[in-house]
């Protein structure tokens, strides 16, 4: 009995057949995926994305060249030179990351110690050649101004976790 | 057709035409006919099989490119063009050109004798159906040739399955055939879609006969002949990257895919014909008939070509020994006993067609 049931499930492919009623079902069932360029997915304050350099709110750079995160970087992408500025305070004259070794491990925000470097939730920055990926240090400041307020807010949505 | 471009050009140029030049522009004018329509058929195609594969995965597929993603395959064929296309080295260059040219014309070439509607034919071979077979086996040498010319191991490998598979399948295929010649009685493509008429209960085609599992067995092994999943271990991403496509680049993989589109097609056209009754109506009923024959066949098609996409994404791939096994333990003996139940069949109840 069980040998003529095997046989008749094999040849009326009665599994392909429930399989295929599967799929089918699923066919009309709402889609998982988002419609990606027009709709985006939630980000998390903590996203590490696009590194940006921010500023006061007077427009003084923050970063006071301390070099802490060029020595964190595992990936050894940021190189920084630091010279005396007009008004005496110590400033970066160079500050370059090269966005190809980053590892986005978000390590540079962690050790600055006035919030300077920051890895933004902007992560659409594909860009056709790859120099244009070996970001200076105004390129970075540039995306602080254009990302402050996203940046602010998850900062100020992450603190309490601090 | 000729008589009606002699007319044609009397009327419109003065020209009195040749008979023969009358007769091969008529040719030419009917290849055009059936290839252009296809080729955007082969388009939309590749577009609903991503559509349906992605509906069944509960994505959304292509819905960028055009209202809803219409246009993508057009965007897709531009961006192939547009590429460089690379020839290996080490490979033999003028097989290796051969081979994509060799699949897209033989996938073509099949097209002449598939009936769309009562006479609408371009070459009316009363050896139709042997024709058809002929040019699908031909089509292993386009993948054959091209695994050998890359002169690279994964498309030798993926060629060395591919005509291993297509081969076996063929051998059922054939015997498929042979029960739906004897209850026709004709090789010509017209005459079999015309024997379908009202095979039994007023339903046309052969699919609600006892050749059902024919026609399922039909459907498996042209999912094995077109390389389809769950068949595809040609091409199988994960053990041979992409088997005989791998060394091919803009154009000439271009035209493998689209070759492989227009079998797949073919093969649809070919189940529609020798079991769902071509272009005539599902039903035997007189209104039916006033819808006309080509949009029932399209429609056909069109269904058969969703079976395959649904196929594709419900089924995984095969392990090679069970495609072998299933192509020469399961199909073959099953086929075979069919031919001789059929022909007892017709043989005691007095059907033989004449």
């Amino acid at each position: 009995m069980t040998l003529l049931k095997h046989a008749a499930r094999t040849f009326l492919l009665s599994e392909f057949v429930k399989a295929m009623w599967l799929t089918f079902r699923y066919m009309f069932r709402p889609k998982a995926t988002i419609n990606y360029p027009y709709e985006k997915g939630p980000l998390s304050p903590r996203f590490r994305g696009e590194h940006a350099l921010r500023r006061y709110d007077n427009g003084e750079e923050r970063c006071i060249a301390c070099k802490l995160c060029e020595a964190i970087c595992p990936a050894q992408a940021i190189v920084i030179e630091a010279a005396v500025a007009d008004d005496g305070s110590r400033r970066t004259t160079r500050y370059d990351i090269d966005m190809t070794k980053c590892i986005y491990c978000g390590y540079c925000q962690e050790a600055c110690p006035v919030e300077a470097i920051v890895e933004g939730p902007n992560f659409e920055f594909a860009t056709e050649t790859r120099e244009e990926l070996f970001y200076n240090k105004e390129k970075l400041l540039k995306n602080g101004d254009m990302w402050e307020q996203e940046i602010a807010t998850s900062i100020k949505l992450d603190a309490p976790y601090r | 057709m000729a008589d009606l471009l002699v007319e044609f050009f009397q009327w419109g140029f003065g020209v009195t035409l040749v008979p023969w030049l009358a007769i091969i522009l008529g040719i030419v004018v009917g290849i055009l006919a059936i290839v252009l329509p296809l080729l955007l058929v082969v388009a939309m195609s590749v577009y609903m099989d991503r559509k349906v594969w992605a509906a069944m995965q509960m994505r959304r597929g292509p819905n960028v490119v055009g209202p809803w993603g219409l246009m993508q395959s057009f965007a897709d064929g531009l961006k192939l063009f547009l590429k460089e296309t690379i020839i290996p080295a080490s490979a033999n260059k003028f097989i290796f050109l051969l081979a994509p040219a060799l699949t897209f014309i033989l996938a073509l070439v099949g097209w002449a004798v598939i009936p769309f509607d009562a006479g609408m034919v371009l070459a009316d071979l009363n050896v139709g159906i042997l024709y058809i077979f002929a040019i699908s086996s031909l089509g292993v040498y386009g993948i054959i040739l091209s695994g050998w010319a890359s002169n690279s191991r994964y498309a030798f490998l993926g060629a060395l399955r591919s005509s291993a598979q297509m081969v076996s399948y063929e051998v059922s295929m054939g015997f498929v055939l042979v029960t739906v010649l004897m209850c026709a009685g004709s090789l010509n493509l017209s005459e079999i879609v015309m024997a379908q008429k009202d095979t039994f209960l007023g339903v046309n085609g052969y699919w609600f006969t006892p050749l059902f599992p024919m026609m399922i067995i039909f459907f498996i092994s042209a999912l094995a002949e077109t390389n389809r999943p769950p068949f595809d271990l040609p091409e199988a991403e994960a053990e041979i990257v992409a088997g005989y496509q791998v060394e091919y680049s803009s154009m000439a993989f271009a035209l493998f895919f689209l070759g492989e589109y227009a079998n797949i097609i073919l093969m649809c056209a070919m189940t529609s014909i020798l079991f769902l009754g071509g272009w005539l109506p599902p039903f035997d009923w007189e209104p039916l008939y006033l819808i006309p024959g080509w949009i029932w066949f399209f429609g056909k098609i069109f269904f058969m070509f969703f079976v395959f996409a649904w196929v594709k994404a419900t089924v995984p791939r095969y392990r090679y020994d069970q495609l072998m096994r299933l192509g020469w333990k399961v199909f073959l003996p099953i086929s075979l006993l069919w031919v001789v139940l059929t022909g007892l069949f017709l043989l005691l109840t007095d059907k033989i067609p004449a």
